[in-house]
């Protein structure tokens, strides 16, 4: 058994979050890079180099990439031999997000749904929490902004829909999306599962870096099928037309019901903000 | 790399013709006076007009940029402040073109509608970098508050900008530049 704080919990998730708004992760940087020295769009190249001067400046000022610091979005992996111990581990997440967004001047968006009242401290956060073998806890942070999630999408197919049916709906969601998820995206796709899992799985894939090796040859195969289709609509950097709408389409699948096909697309704009820490 | 031509200069407020001028994928540096409001601010002015109240800034040939900025750190004028999606402003726009609003900024299409008025009444959409924040404020010489304080990020402020990089997206011939 291994003690650990909620408040210890809630201070990596205060940090977390304020570098993630703050730091391009690496090798998004160099995907953006990548596509600067291939595209051919009129306006792609002032676009890519725009953003990526707004990533040098980010890092250099300590301040956020985009105005839309997102809403928190926090995925927790505990060990199950950990024991958490000085209060409820929630509240010390959304106090780390609290003194996170209020602390470091970075925008509050979170607020009632039906009424829009701000809450004014960017709390709650959504929180995802596993229980896995052994003692650590892994915390991954994504502030989410929702120009992208916005243009997000899920659909519950037709089995006979099939492996076609899905590549459909993912271009079909990306041209959907359009300009507004501010190109080049990345592409986070859930199948299988129920509705709520195939959700949450395209969601933790954004948080995958893009250079882990998908999950098998298969989500490979269909990762770079998707890719080339989405590239070949000419969307490109902000919708201004080009050769670079997604940097990379990221796929997880989960067993489902003989009678479904469940398919979750979540768009994730060029500012492919995320950090993690594991205890 | 595409030949490009030199960006325009243009003031703001706008004179009279220079809008109409614009053609849809020009490169334009806009310096002068633009007024931030995003969905929030939206509803309360058009509310407002609707039952006969005043705008709190002078719509005519004003342009307004679609925005929510960050608070501002200390030693900063303003916080990062990249556009907002425009289409969900396409609700209210009509009726603030037509209470003489020229010129608006943001990122992404616009619907039909707008379209049809931008060129009813030879205004003008520019396309501004989504998330590039910071750069944008790098543009922003003075911000002041204006309205709805209480709205926080979504409060209305007059931002002094010099050589904003804007894109025309679409002209007050309807060009638009995300129609390819």
């Amino acid at each position: 058994m291994r003690n650990i704080a909620v408040s210890e919990i809630g201070k990596y998730v205060e940090t977390l979050l304020v570098e993630a708004c703050c730091e391009l992760p690496k090798r998004v940087e160099e995907a953006l890079i990548k596509a600067l020295n291939t595209e051919r769009g009129e306006h792609a190249q002032d676009v890519l180099e725009q953003i990526i001067e707004n990533a040098h400046l980010a890092w250099e000022m300590k301040r956020p990439i985009c105005q839309d610091t997102g809403m928190a979005v926090v995925f927790l992996e505990v060990g199950q031999d950990v024991h958490f111990t000085g209060g409820d581990l929630t509240a010390a997440v959304n106090d780390g997000v609290r003194r996170a967004y209020t602390q470091n001047y970075l925008r509050r968006s979170v607020l009632d749904p039906l009424t829009r009242q701000n809450t004014h401290d960017n709390a709650p956060a959504v929180l995802h929490v596993s229980i896995e073998p052994g003692a650590r806890v892994r915390i991954r942070v994504a502030p989410k902004g929702f120009g992208c999630e916005n243009t997000s999408a899920l659909k519950m197919l037709p089995p006979s829909a099939g492996i076609e049916g899905i590549k459909d709906f993912v271009v079909e969601t990306v041209k959907n999306a359009g300009s507004n998820a501010c190109p080049p995206l990345v592409i986070g796709v859930g199948i299988g599962g129920t509705m709520e899992k195939a959700a949450i799985l395209a969601k933790r894939e954004l948080l995958r870096p893009l250079t882990r090796p998908a999950e098998s040859e298969q989500t490979e195969k269909l990762e770079r099928e998707l890719l080339e289709r989405i590239n070949a609509l000419g969307i490109g950097p902000m919708g201004l037309g080009g050769d670079t709408t997604a940097l990379a389409v990221l796929v997880a699948t989960h067993p489902t019901h003989i009678a479904g096909l469940p398919v979750a697309v979540n768009i994730q704009c060029h500012a492919a903000r995320h950090k993690e820490w594991t205890l | 790399m595409n030949e490009q031509k030199p960006p325009i200069r243009l003031n703001v407020p706008f004179d009279k013709e220079a809008p109409k001028k614009l053609r849809a994928g020009e490169r334009v540096l806009l310096s002068g006076e633009i007024y931030t409001a995003r969905d929030a601010a939206h509803k309360r002015i058009t509310e407002s007009l609707r039952q006969g109240g005043r705008p709190p800034f002078p719509l005519q040939d004003a342009c307004i940029y679609y925005t929510g900025p960050c608070p501002a750190a200390p030693g900063e004028i303003i916080g990062p402040c990249g556009p907002t999606t425009s289409g969900r402003m396409d609700a209210y726009t009509p009726q603030l073109l037509a209470r003489g609003l020229t010129g608006m900024i943001g990122k992404g299409k616009r619907s039909q509608a707008v379209k049809h008025e931008i060129k009813q009444r030879g205004a003008v959409y520019f396309a501004i970098t989504g998330g590039v924040a910071l750069l944008v404020a790098q543009h922003v010489l003075k911000c002041e508050l204006v309205a709805f304080k209480d709205l926080g990020p979504e409060a209305v402020y007059k931002l002094t900008v010099n050589e904003l990089p804007v894109i025309v997206a679409v002209d007050a011939a309807g060009k638009d530049v995300y129609e390819r």
